[in-house]
């Protein structure tokens, strides 16, 4: 059951807006990974995952927000059981650590997907970094940071509209992001951002 | 299913399986690193060839209402390739979504009852009129003139244009429509392939480098003859006489031609080389049917002006 309304889920994106993986710079491969991408509607965690071999999207959690996520029954279904997501407390309601559950999955072997810019920027430009993705990078020093860049998602759904466009998405996956010793956050986070701005082949098109 | 079909599908696999051994004894011949990517290009082109063979002869066997169905997907897919290259602002959303959603199915639906005066005026005047009065509303005065177009030349392309093939079947000829249909599929894109086969063996000037450098006069003028001549030699497929044919084949290989050619124009304004990576060794969906986009209009009215009752 929860098979077919992952494969229907799939094969629904793959027809809507194509999902087109492009490997520049990192090849899929089973390694473990941290894959940071751009946010921009609420149809990238399946785009990601569509561009992703079978083999990969099995083992790779989206992590998403908890308040919007687990809602209603139905909304936790596709989230935790067809999606495989990791929710997160990003409001921080509990005392606990947020980074919590995420970091468990990690522990596991498998890889996450986060979009660090927390909420979905508007049209297509790029938003500065929430500092989750620093600390899981230094939690986890084997783990590849890979940068992914998803385009067009602005324009299939944007913020506000609940129509779809099906124009095709391409996610680019760049070169692992490499780990300087004692770096500060903010010089992170900035480098992280901007790897995935480099991904952007239209704006080096034009 | 008639004689005549079946006579015109061995023909097409004859052709493909030839192409297929040409190929393969190319690829041995192949010395430099060039002429070995050419020949891997040219055999990945004739496998796909096959493939579309296949999908486009199901339909046909199947039936009108699967050919309908099969070009209403792909003018999805082409309109897709078309917006997925065509830059678009947060006010285009409605048409956009109106386009894909709403007009595409509609356009084929009007086809599928034969509602034929509704078919032809829905997207050159309902589409153009209503998308910009829907357009109006999102309140964005930014080049607004050019988006518009935009839009309304998506849907003329890859909709209204391209239902016109399908649009073959619902004409009240004396011959079978489906052998006009095919008719066309067979010369406009055997007219493309001979002007790329002609071009390579023969090219040496160019027709246009600023839009399609790999088009040559001696590509041009050797394919598109060649092709003509096909055209005349296979007038048994349709309503007209050999002379006639001639005339036709001479009109929709032509046109085919200024398809392919306007479409590249619109690639190197939008910087791109191909529509798409559906098709592998040809691009996009639209690379493929960007000659039928211009002929199939031309041979619908030609053929519903003059040979039907």
């Amino acid at each position: 059951m929860i098979d077919l309304v992952r494969y229907l889920l799939i094969a629904g994106i793959r027809l809507l807006i194509g999902a087109r993986a492009e490997w520049a710079g990192a090849r899929p491969v089973e390694r473990q990974r941290i894959y940071f991408a751009n946010h921009a509607s609420h149809f990238d965690t399946l785009a990601v995952l569509a561009c992703l071999p079978p083999a990969l999207r099995r083992r790779t959690h989206p992590v998403a927000a908890r308040d919007y996520w687990a809602r209603t029954r139905f909304h936790r279904f596709i989230a935790e059981d067809c999606l495989r997501s990791v929710l997160i407390d990003r409001r921080r309601e509990s005392a606990e650590d947020p980074l919590g559950p995420v970091l468990a999955a990690l522990a596991s072997g498998d890889s996450v997907l986060i979009f660090p810019e927390g909420t979905r920027g508007q049209g297509d430009a790029i938003g500065s970094f929430k500092s989750g993705l620093f600390h899981l990078a230094r939690q986890v020093p084997k783990a590849e940071l890979v940068p992914v860049h998803l385009d067009n998602l602005a324009r299939i759904m944007p913020k506000g509209s609940f129509l779809v466009v099906p124009i095709t998405c391409t996610a680019r996956f760049g070169a692992p992001l490499e780990r300087i010793a004692d770096e500060p956050k903010e010089a992170f986070l900035a480098r992280a951002r901007q790897a995935v701005v480099d991904l952007d082949t239209r704006r080096v098109a034009r | 299913m008639n004689g005549t079909l079946l006579v015109v599908i061995a023909g097409i696999l004859a052709v493909l399986t030839i192409a297929s051994i040409a190929g393969t004894i190319l690829a041995r011949r192949a010395a430099t690193p060039e002429s070995r990517a050419t020949i891997a290009n040219l055999n990945a082109r004739t496998r796909s060839w096959w493939i579309m063979a296949f999908v486009v002869g199901a339909a046909v066997i199947i039936g009108p209402t699967a050919t309908v169905i099969l070009f209403a997907f792909l003018s999805f897919v082409a309109l897709r390739e078309f917006w997925t290259l065509t830059p678009s602002r947060p006010g285009d959303h409605r048409p956009l979504f109106l386009s894909f959603f709403v007009l595409l199915p509609l356009q084929y639906l009007l086809l599928g009852t034969a509602w034929y005066g509704l078919f032809s005026i829905l997207i050159p005047v309902y589409a153009f009129l209503g998308l910009a009065a829907i357009a109006t509303l999102a309140g964005e005065t930014s080049d607004f003139l050019g988006r518009s177009a935009k839009v309304q030349w998506g849907l003329m392309l890859c909709v209204y244009a391209v239902s016109h093939a399908p649009a073959l079947l619902i004409l009240d000829i004396d011959t079978d429509p489906t052998l006009l249909f095919l008719y066309l599929i067979i010369v406009v894109q055997l007219s493309d392939v001979l002007q790329y086969v002609f071009g390579k063996l023969f090219g040496r000037h160019r027709f246009s480098p600023n839009i399609s450098p790999s088009k040559t006069i001696e590509g041009l003028a050797g394919g598109g003859l060649s092709a003509i001549a096909i055209g005349t030699l296979l007038h048994p497929l349709t309503p007209f006489s050999p002379l006639q044919a001639a005339g036709v084949a001479t009109a929709i290989v032509i046109a085919g031609f200024f398809g392919g050619f306007v479409l590249s124009a619109v690639k190197r304004d939008l910087a791109a080389k191909d529509w798409g990576t559906l098709i592998e060794g040809h691009g996009g969906v639209l690379d493929r049917i960007d000659s039928i986009t211009f002929a199939a209009p031309l041979l619908f009215h030609i053929t519903r002006y003059w040979f039907t009752p």
